[in-house]
């Protein structure tokens, strides 16, 4: 009898680990507590959630240097760091794509082109890709938009920038400036997710 | 009248040809499709297992892969692929370069529409966006569908096992 009892107490520990890990394997959904991080930037400092000072949240996007996505945000990337910091909502960018397997993303790389940009936001890089794994995003460029409460970073929305990558003036959804906007309103946000096209991510192997 | 109806049947009669249909086709197909069109292609009725790889010219792992697919669909008579490009439309060149460059054998489409959040769902819930990403549909419609780069005998293996 104890030894049943014993062994129902392993499988169902086994159960919870793996449902767990299975969890954390889908990354976050919204309304989830982000996990803070300390990454390096293209200039030479770090970057952290807790390091920020008059904010209110924090606009992370998983980006990279190669995807002709991101490639296509890159000047509304400025846009909303230059519209949302003032008012509480710096964009973070991250790239985690693995140097070996992408070469163009190296930090060497990454340091040249937020130069040729010009990036008012912190360019910052996810090499062990710690960070992704945890938020769990799939492609680039995917936006965790983080409202901060009582010191806690939570996710609000997640998903696209907008839904025309091609033409900023064609825009008829701009999901993350309308997630911002509601936030800054007090308001909640109505659309939380969004799916698109993206570039995949290239694990380290 | 009758000439003209002879020469019509006689066109219908080359185009059941075997040289007009199917694999037999010299040059692949391009062209530039909505998600609508493409759509009816995936819902049309069919006794052979239909694949549709999502990739573009500038995804390395994409690119990668192609092969596989592409001499997959050589050697299997009953399986047809569809290679859904999602390229920049005001490009098409790109890909036409490409798939000449690269002798692709198979059909090559465009999807042009932009507003991906509206159709990605459609394709597969499970699908984050990201390319490369396959769409599988069975001789009795149901679908699998997979994210992500895949190695030669993954595929074939999957194949075998859908067809």
């Amino acid at each position: 009898m104890k030894n049943f009892r014993t062994l129902s107490l392993f499988l169902f520990s086994i159960f919870l680990v793996s449902s767990l890990v299975l969890a954390q394997d889908k990354g976050y959904v919204v309304g989830d507590t982000a996990m803070g991080f300390d990454l390096q930037t293209v200039d030479g400092s770090q970057v952290s959630l807790d390091g920020l000072e008059n904010n209110k949240g924090a606009i992370v996007i998983f980006s990279c240097n190669t995807c002709p996505y991101v490639q296509a945000y890159e000047d509304r990337m400025i846009d909303l760091h230059q519209r949302y910091a003032p008012k509480g909502y710096p964009v973070i960018a991250i790239n985690s794509n693995d140097e070996q397997v992408s070469p163009g993303d190296s930090f060497d790389a990454m340091q040249q082109r937020a130069q040729e940009k010009d990036f008012p936001f912190a360019y910052a890089y996810d090499k062990s890709q710690e960070v992704i794994k945890t938020y769990g995003a799939t492609r680039t460029p995917q936006v965790y938009l983080l409202e901060k409460q009582d010191d806690q970073y939570l996710v609000r929305y997640i998903g696209a920038i907008d839904n025309n990558y091609q033409d900023a003036a064609s825009v008829s959804e701009p999901y993350l400036a309308n997630a911002v906007d509601a936030l800054l309103e007090g308001k909640e946000v109505t659309r939380k997710t969004s799916k698109a096209i993206g570039c995949s991510i290239k694990w380290s192997r | 009248m009758i000439a003209s109806l002879s020469r019509l049947l006689f066109v219908l009669f080359l185009i059941t040809l075997p040289g007009f249909s199917g694999k037999d086709r010299p040059e692949p197909d391009f062209k530039i499709i909505s998600f609508e069109e493409f759509e009816r292609l995936t819902a049309k009725e069919s006794e052979k297992l239909r694949i549709f790889n999502f990739w573009a010219t500038w995804c390395a792992p994409c690119v990668r892969e192609m092969p596989y697919f592409d001499h997959a669909n050589k050697s299997n008579t009953d399986m047809e692929l569809y290679f859904i490009s999602m390229d920049d439309a005001r490009r098409p060149e790109r890909v036409s370069s490409f798939i000449e460059k690269r002798d692709i054998q198979s059909p090559v489409y465009l999807l042009n529409d932009v507003d991906f959040n509206s159709w990605i769902d459609k394709v597969n819930p499970d699908w984050t966006g990201a390319i490369p990403a396959t769409l599988f549909v069975k001789a009795d419609g149901s679908r699998h569908f997979h994210e992500g780069e895949m190695e030669e005998p993954e595929l074939l293996k999957l194949i075998d096992q859908l067809k």
